[in-house]
């Protein structure tokens, strides 16, 4: 569904993202890791057409997306760093928004609208204004947003990020269902998340990429290490 | 077409849910009317038109349009929500126009509020509606031309306070290209044409010629151009920002 193919980013003098390729298939949830300024966030936008890479080519679905940006934009739900919101709707206006600037009919909106509800648990503040929501809901009405057009691609830049530990495991079993059908990347630098969650594992670090295995053969390889340590190895150059 | 209609409907619907809507309407009205009577003298003029009233429009708009249009955005930049509308599948003219278009209809249904005004001067004397009219056509096309230079220039920065401060600028410049105070600067030193050039560049001439009533088309046509302008570079400096 997703493959990119050397992209590298450059941001005057500083190289974001550095000559980096992958591919992501249809059930796959990739797990994309590293410290900090990495580059995870850099990349995400790259995929979702909102910055354009130095050099390089990334495809949608076998579709360039520098150029069919539209037709690409149509297949990914994405939950951008920070989850970030129009503060002044609610959660309600803001899901119907982004329906039907996607093209979706108001019937269409409704059905999908009582679905993910439910999946990101956003009943109760349905109609509160987003500004006065906790972090955790903002997060989770982030997480509606990019399911609302049930897209074959799921681009989610730490989707935990600010839950509790209920709602964490809430949203991790909900990635697990959804991974079966759609191609999925995370980026998260909670590592117990890529063992409950993901299929592939891919580690990055100044903007390079260090390591793609799937987590079982991430622990062949380190030897029953615990995921921390290999992380800490890997991105410290040790 | 949808999508579009879509911007306009959440843009237009964000200035009505705070209170800056309310404020600017407050205030754009309590300007204008108290302009029109006190330094317009309204009534001592003694003449059934609405000239001292449009006269003052130009002014209003330099400084409450930039504080309609600095939040267009730059919000977005600050909060991080460019990042959702533009990975939503809309090209960026689209945004760029909606949001323009919102600012517009927003300014219109000020203008619309100025109506006591028409009520009185026609309850005082016989005045030509046909001129009012067309000052009123003309004074909307002048605002979009002011809202397009602010769009713009909001697109630049993530900072509204720059925003204002730089629009307000820039639209002060054109409305005034036309009186000595930017012309003389000019006229030292470059050729009749650019100097010429520069004087019919001026907000203020053209809105003047449509309010006596020598209605034409070229000047709608320079405001559509200026209108254009603006919004073709607001779409570039969007467009430009994804390489940055």
């Amino acid at each position: 569904m997703i493959s990119i193919t050397n992209i590298t980013k450059k941001f005057d003098e500083f190289t974001a993202v550095d000559n980096l390729s992958m591919d992501v298939k249809s059930g796959e949830v990739l797990g994309f890791l590293g410290p900090n300024g990495a580059g995870k966030s850099t990349t995400m936008k790259m995929i979702t057409g909102f910055i354009k890479p130095t050099e390089g080519i990334i495809k949608v679905n076998g579709m360039d997306v520098e150029k069919n940006p539209i037709e690409c934009k149509k297949l990914i739900g994405y939950l951008p760093e920070g989850a970030p919101l129009y503060g002044d709707m609610t959660p309600l206006n803001m899901l119907r928004f982004v329906a039907k600037t996607r093209g979706m009919t108001q019937v269409q909106f409704k059905t999908a609208l009582d679905k993910v509800v439910v999946q990101s648990e956003i009943t109760d503040v349905i109609n509160q204004p987003i500004d006065t929501l906790s972090k955790g809901y903002k997060r989770r009405v982030g997480l509606a947003q990019a399911l609302i057009h049930d897209p074959e691609i799921l681009i989610l830049d730490e989707p935990t990020d600010g839950l509790d530990p209920n709602q964490k495991h809430h949203v991790r079993n909900l990635i697990n269902e959804m991974g079966k059908k759609k191609a999925i990347i995370i980026s998260t630098h909670i590592l117990e998340e890529v063992d409950a969650v993901c299929s592939r594992a891919c580690i990055i670090a100044r903007g390079k990429k260090l390591i793609d295995k799937t987590p079982k053969d991430l622990k062949k390889i380190f030897k029953n290490k615990s995921l921390d340590n290999v992380f800490r190895e890997i991105t410290l150059n040790k | 077409m949808n999508v579009l209609s879509n911007i306009v409907k959440r843009e237009l619907a964000s200035y009505f849910s705070t209170p800056l809507a309310y404020v600017f309407i407050v205030i754009f009205l309590t300007l204008i009317g108290s302009f029109t009577f006190y330094l317009g003298n309204f009534f001592v003029r003694g003449q059934a038109d609405l000239n001292a009233f449009f006269a003052f429009h130009p002014w209003v708009y330099i400084l409450l349009i930039p504080a309609v249009t600095m939040r267009l955005w730059a919000e977005e930049r600050k909060t991080g929500t460019i990042e959702l509308l533009m990975t939503l599948p809309l090209t960026t003219t689209q945004a760029v126009l909606g949001k323009f278009f919102a600012a517009w209809i927003f300014i219109f249904i000020a203008l619309i509020l100025t109506f006591p005004i028409w009520i009185t001067v026609n309850y005082l004397g016989q005045p030509d509606n046909g001129v009012i009219l067309a000052g009123y056509v003309g004074s909307l096309f002048m605002s979009g031309a002011y809202l397009s230079i602010g769009s713009c220039i909001s697109a630049i920065t993530k900072n509204q306070v720059i925003a204002f401060v730089i629009a307000a600028t820039v639209c002060f410049i054109f409305t005034m290209s036309g009186l000595d105070i930017v012309l003389n600067f000019f006229k030292v030193w470059s050729p009749e044409f650019l100097v010429s050039t520069i004087s019919s560049m001026s907000f203020l001439t053209h809105f003047e010629s449509i309010t006596k009533g020598v209605i034409e088309i070229r000047d709608f046509l320079f405001y559509l151009s200026v209108i254009v302008f603006w919004l073709f570079l607001n779409i570039v400096v969007v467009e430009f920002k994804k390489f940055n």
